[in-house]
């Protein structure tokens, strides 16, 4: 029976430009977004169709968690916010069908995501603000003696923030898929061992299914909980000093 | 024992701080419905709040998921 992580094994398609089936699922990922939203939008009707009205949720959806985390000076960040949650949403919801990579499973991947946040928000911060950026790391209202203590605190859990950005990510979609796999591993070893055991096949089958379905909840949710973050990092760029 | 039992123990022992976390994030939704439930309409606005502060609470317990996966794979 096959190992339950030899699903994340990445096997080059073309080595010659080093592309992979990982790429492959990235631009796929990429072209299905593009390709869905100029449909959904290829008439601008003034009372949206079924496809545009789906694009119009999303990006009304995306453009209310930015505008409450930032207001409305954040807007400015709205085509990387949107292009973050679309890239993460699709390529979890492209894994979750049977037998599809999962480009969000690896942990390079995802943090190349966290780390183009990341710099984006230091350089912009550093642009805007100056020197006054690194005021994030000094909050207001704290007594003399502690302030070394805090700010020491502030730059350890600015640093770690790219690493718990990608890890919570990849590690969610990681550990979903694998827990699928070692269930559906169980009815495979339960049908082999025949007799009594057979018949108790079906219920590790049952939990697959209710394990799929609150996949599918996470791939959302992580895509959004990625988003939400993005935005909450993008927030201090914006107004540093707490 | 041989090393590798250690290995074997340690990705063990490193999956206690997800039950930890666990408890976290459950208390967390709890506290959120309880007072969901005492004021209806004042939980849509904070609904993206509890989630952050799952998702920093699960965080916490995917580094100890990402300690064993290491321990056991490498």
């Amino acid at each position: 029976m096959a190992s339950p992580i030899e699903q994340f094994q990445i096997k080059p398609i073309i080595p010659a430009i080093g592309f992979t089936n990982s790429s492959l699922f990235m631009v796929g990922a990429a072209a299905l977004i593009v390709g869905g939203l100029m449909f959904a939008s290829r008439k601008r009707a003034v009372v949206p169709g079924r496809s545009q009205s789906i694009a119009e949720m999303l990006h009304e959806f995306v453009a209310g968690t930015l505008k409450d985390a930032t207001g409305a000076e954040g807007m400015k960040f709205f085509p990387l916010v949107f292009s973050l949650f679309m890239f993460v949403l699709t390529a979890n919801l492209l894994g979750m069908i049977p037998g599809f990579f999962t480009v969000t499973s690896h942990v390079i991947v995802t943090f190349a995501l966290a780390l183009l946040v990341i710099s984006t928000i230091v350089i912009y911060g550093f642009m805007k603000h100056g020197t006054h950026f690194l005021g994030l790391f000094v909050p207001s209202g704290v007594p003399g003696w502690l302030l070394p203590f805090i700010v020491v605190i502030e730059i350890i859990s600015f640093l770690s923030r790219p690493i718990s950005l990608s890890l919570r990510l990849f590690a969610n979609m990681l550990a979903g898929h694998i827990a699928l796999k070692v269930f559906a591993g169980f009815v495979v070893s339960l049908l082999a061992a025949g007799g009594a055991f057979a018949f108790l096949a079906p219920l590790p089958l049952l939990m697959a299914v209710a394990l799929m379905a609150f996949e599918f909840l996470v791939a959302f949710l992580q895509a959004y909980v990625f988003t939400v973050l993005t935005c909450i990092y993008l927030n201090d760029a914006l107004h540093p000093g707490h | 024992m041989d090393p590798v039992a250690f290995k074997y123990l340690g990705a063990g022992l490193a999956c206690i701080g997800m039950g930890l976390a666990a408890m976290g994030v459950g208390n967390i939704f709890g506290n959120f419905l309880s007072g969901a439930l005492r004021n209806p309409s004042a939980a849509d606005g904070q609904f993206a709040r509890a989630f952050i502060g799952a998702a920093l609470a699960e965080g916490l317990g995917i580094f100890c998921l990402v300690v064993a996966l290491v321990l056991l794979f490498t």
